[in-house]
């Protein structure tokens, strides 16, 4: 079961890289020190995630890296059954949740739900905060964004 | 200046589909089956294959038109057109370019197809086995969300929130598509009954999608030859006249990491209405409807969007009765569709339609005049179509 083994997810999915342009270096690299950020034009503070080029609003390309509250609220959930990736077979079911920041112009953020049995109860709402989740070492080492019950 | 309409200036003229087969079970290859598709197109049509001018499909379709064209010894082309996005979002919007090119004169002749063996090459609903993600999948991937039906559940989960949607809703769409089926002889899934039972016994893929919530994976290939109305009234079949064509997206929906700001929606906000003002007509005249499942909670949302029913009504309106043809409210993959006759990528919802109109439906509805398709529901961009048996 998810709650005893090390990780949410068993080991071998793919690692997150930034793009070969760099874009999303800054926010993986500060996950590694248990930092959240969140990016946000230095023109009109408009939060926006994914990270992009240019900022949706007012097409500023001066943009930065928020550090923000880990916390945010469950939007929306889904329990995974069925593995489409050969390393998730020992792992079912899971539960990916979908996270809002309302600290951070209410973006999204993918993780998974952990501190609870994948099988408990959800409920779209509920306030949650972040856990990272530290991989590999070196060179290949980073680290996951998951969430638990607050 | 005058309106810029397309409404009723085209029509289908003919239409061709390979036997459709479970997945890795054609006995040929894909190239071959779309060849066999436009040819049958063609000949439904009564034209002479060399006379297509013109080519449209979507999904990165990997069969192109140069090696087609070359293939037939097609003399000369003048519209060579491949709709951007993924999954069956482009169906309806094919069509739309094909329209297109016919009014503004490029061609006269578009054969819109998909030949699609996902035996022969990749499947779409595996993640890929590679040791790093970047761009939008470093967000989702590495937390095992990394398939369609993964990506399509959260946004689904989310309505049905909102709206207080049961299960019984998706339970509904899928076994209107398996009772479709079993009288369609061309359906993969005829002689597989599906029954409230068996449906609630079916394993979950991901919550709240159960197996038959889920599309197949098939082999085979479709076309449609579009051509103008005068053209059509002149050949082998009954026309089926292009009223209107839509396709587009909406603020965002393509934002990564699941940012869309509108989120729980098929992205067919601004797409309806532009359908519907295009034809000249509303949801209350549509007579029969294919509606594309990737997943039947795609269709829900898109039902709801081209406003055949409120958002808050959808336990009330998503019923076997209201969706069974011939008479129910609103006959709805009338040929088993996506889910049960054949995943055609949803040109096999635009066969059906253009079926339905002709009246050769394998569940026929009675007096159709509007035949309606929607496809690809939550991808970006998405697109529908509405066809009539009169020009307008």
């Amino acid at each position: 079961m998810a709650t005893e083994q090390k990780y949410a997810l068993p080991e071998g999915l793919p690692a997150p890289a930034p793009d070969v342009d760099g874009l999303g270096a800054e926010f993986w690299d500060a996950t590694k020190r248990h930092e959240l950020l969140v990016q946000r034009c230095n023109g009109c503070q408009n939060w926006q995630w994914g990270p992009e080029h240019i900022c949706y609003e007012c097409h500023s390309f001066d943009l930065g890296y928020e550090q923000v509250e880990p916390t945010g609220t469950i939007y929306s959930w889904e329990r995974v059954w069925y593995p489409v990736h050969p390393a998730l077979a020992m792992g079912l079911p899971y539960m990916t949740v979908l996270i809002e920041l309302p600290q951070a112009g209410n973006i999204r953020m993918v993780g998974n739900l952990v501190g609870q049995d994948p099988e408990d109860t959800v409920e779209i709402g509920q306030n949650v905060k972040a856990v990272f989740e530290d991989h590999g070492e070196g060179e290949d080492a980073y680290t996951l964004v998951q969430w638990e019950p607050a | 200046m005058s309106e810029r309409t397309i409404r009723g200036k085209t029509a289908v003229a003919g239409i061709g589909e390979t036997t459709y087969y479970k997945r890795a079970q054609a006995p040929d290859p894909e190239f071959k089956m779309g060849l066999e598709a436009v040819l049958l197109a063609a000949e439904d049509a009564g034209i002479d294959v060399r006379e297509i001018d013109g080519f449209a499909s979507y999904s990165n379709d990997r069969n192109t038109p140069e090696r087609i064209a070359s293939a037939l010894g097609i003399p000369h082309y003048g519209f060579s057109n491949m709709f951007w996005g993924g999954g069956g979002g482009g169906g309806s919007g094919a069509m739309a370019n094909a329209v297109a090119a016919i009014s503004a004169g490029y061609s006269d002749v578009v054969v819109v197809y998909r030949a699609l063996a996902q035996g022969q090459f990749g499947r779409f609903g595996q993640g890929a086995a590679v040791p790093t993600v970047a761009g939008a999948a470093a967000f989702t991937a590495p937390y095992g969300l990394m398939s369609p039906a993964q990506t399509f559940a959260m946004r689904v989960q989310r309505f049905m929130h909102d709206h207080d949607v049961s299960q019984d809703v998706l339970r509904a769409i899928s076994l209107t598509s398996y009772a479709h089926a079993q009288n369609n002889p061309r359906a993969v899934m005829q002689g597989r009954e599906l029954t409230e039972e068996i449906y609630e016994n079916s394993r979950w893929i991901v919550e709240p999608f159960h197996l038959f919530d889920c599309c197949m994976e098939n082999d085979g290939a479709a076309a449609v030859i579009v051509v103008s109305a005068e053209r059509a009234k002149d050949l082998k079949q009954k026309p089926a006249y292009i009223l209107g064509a839509a396709q587009g997206s909406f603020l965002r929906q393509g934002a990564s990491a699941h940012n869309a700001p509108d989120y729980a929606t098929s992205n067919f906000k601004t797409v309806a209405p532009k359908l519907y003002e295009q034809a000249g007509i509303g949801p209350k005249d549509v007579d029969v409807l294919q509606s594309y499942e990737n997943f039947t909670g795609g269709v829900l949302m898109s039902v709801v969007e081209h406003g055949f029913c409120e958002p808050d009504e959808c336990n009330d309106f998503f019923t076997t009765e209201n969706f069974r043809a011939p008479d129910g409210k609103l006959p709805l993959n009338t040929s088993g569709g996506n889910l049960a006759e054949c995943y055609m990528h949803g040109l096999e919802l635009i066969t059906e339609a253009v079926k339905q109109i002709r009246g050769t439906s394998p569940n026929q509805v009675e007096n159709v005049d509007i035949s309606m398709v929607t496809s690809g529901p939550m991808v970006q961009p998405v697109s529908s179509m509405i066809l009539a048996n009169e020009p307008g």
